[in-house]
């Protein structure tokens, strides 16, 4: 089957690839474009190891075929700093050793910052829904809720 | 031959493709078919994907609510006229997923998935297909889930149902073992109308208790004309089991999922669930 020409735009850069028809965005990111940020777990949309923004929308990468994506706007953990400075989501989860091994980590940032993003001040119950598609076999989850919390307090002290 | 993709652009198209071709297979949101291909259980065949928009259609501001058979578990969830509706979809996998899954795919997936068309169930629901080279037609939702273990049931482009008359009208229920999100043990619907104190048109619908979503005929039966009061009850949970065929999976075995569904209906019919 011939490969079909795919643009979007990838944290801010335009981007053209030639993919499978039944390639996954993931594969696309990974393979195609050099992006290692999003992994590659349960391939089946259980762990969210793979969620990257679609539109600004969380999106499993596993499970979006690229095809699906023309003309959309993807953002991986990749895009979250700006040069040495870390995004504040990225800031708190280091300050608050919210990452042992670091697998889940991509996939839970970027499903926090679709949280904050549309809910600026969220609820701790609103922070434990935004992450439930993501599975974490370390920490335990609490030192990953109390970072989204601590990103979501400091990017709230920045605006006032 | 590996697995394509068709994109077109009108549902009768796309229909009319799937009525001559065995292999093809609408795509929706993809959380069910591109895990088959990533699973290995789809190796050749056709995607197709149609961009009409009236899959994406919402009329939800009146009595009679119609949803297109695109539309997303997070797209019912943005709506407030749908608030009735948010505790099945909440019960769809995470937000990641939630963003993708469809109603239509929620309509084919199999048990014990499928916690969203279980509501549908209950309220009545009938779906409007595109069957083959003629037009489209209405079919009680039910009747599509009892043709649909045999294929060819052709595409769904929308659901229709009336509005509950009242916020506590309509419940809904899903027990899982993982929280906030897992998959269902077994889900419970019930859309209970009264009229002068007494339950008129009562729909019960079950998930996970079948090879698909299923009305409790008997429990519906047991509630048609009596008040919702701890007797009744007591004989709906006694009913609770008549037409099941619950089956063991990795979640809860076929005797497990027994033991519990009258308990759980007794919970859901007595307002005891949060």
């Amino acid at each position: 089957m011939a490969r079909m020409p795919v643009q979007f735009r990838l944290n801010g850069s335009d981007r053209a690839v030639f993919a499978e028809p039944t390639e996954t965005l993931l594969v696309t990111i990974r393979r195609g474009l050099g992006d290692f940020a999003p992994k590659f777990g349960c391939g089946q949309g259980t762990c969210g190891v793979c969620t990257v923004l679609v539109d600004g929308e969380p999106r499993l990468g596993c499970l979006t075929l690229s095809v699906t994506c023309e003309g959309r706007s993807i953002e991986t953990a990749s895009g979250l700093a700006d040069g040495p400075t870390l995004h504040p989501l990225q800031a708190a989860f280091m300050e608050h050793f919210a990452a042992q091994c670091g697998f889940c980590t991509p996939g839970m940032l970027m499903a926090a910052k679709a949280l904050l993003d549309r809910n600026p001040n969220p609820t701790r119950v609103e922070v434990v829904e935004a992450i439930a598609g993501n599975i974490c076999r370390c920490t335990g989850y609490e030192p990953i809720i109390i970072a989204i919390l601590a990103a979501a307090q400091q990017r709230g002290a920045r605006r006032a | 031959m590996p697995v394509n993709v068709r994109i077109v652009q009108g549902l009768q198209e796309a229909a009319e493709i799937l009525a001559s071709d065995r292999g093809a297979q609408l795509l929706g949101g993809g959380t069910l078919l591109v895990r088959a291909i990533n699973e290995g259980f789809m190796t050749e065949g056709t995607l197709l994907r149609t961009l009409d928009p009236v899959l994406l259609a919402m009329n939800t501001g009146g009595a009679r609510v119609e949803l297109g058979a695109g539309v997303t578990m997070a797209m019912v969830l943005a709506n407030r006229d749908l608030s009735y509706l948010h505790a099945p979809a909440r019960g769809i996998g995470g937000p990641a997923v939630r963003t993708t899954a469809t109603i239509g795919g929620n309509l084919f997936a199999a048990t014990p998935y499928g916690d969203f068309t279980t509501a549908l169930l209950a309220l009545d629901a009938v779906v409007t297909l595109h069957a083959g080279f003629g037009g489209a037609r209405v079919m009680p939702l039910e009747e599509m889930l009892a043709n649909r273990a045999r294929g060819g049931v052709g595409l769904v482009a929308s659901v229709g149902f009336n509005r509950p008359a009242g916020a506590d009208t309509f419940r809904f229920l899903k027990v899982a073992r993982v929280r906030p999100k897992g998959v269902s043990v077994l889900s419970i619907a019930a859309h209970l109308p009264q009229n002068g104190g007494r339950i008129s048109g009562a729909r019960i619908a079950y998930g996970a208790m079948g090879p698909a979503p299923l009305r409790a005929k008997a429990v519906e039966r047991v509630l048609e004309g009596r008040s919702l009061d701890a007797a009744t009850i007591a004989a709906a949970k006694t009913a609770a089991l008549e037409g099941t065929q619950p089956a063991t999976d990795a979640i809860a075995s076929e005797w497990y999922r027994r033991e519990v569904l009258p308990v759980h209906l007794g919970r859901l019919l007595a307002g005891e669930t949060s």
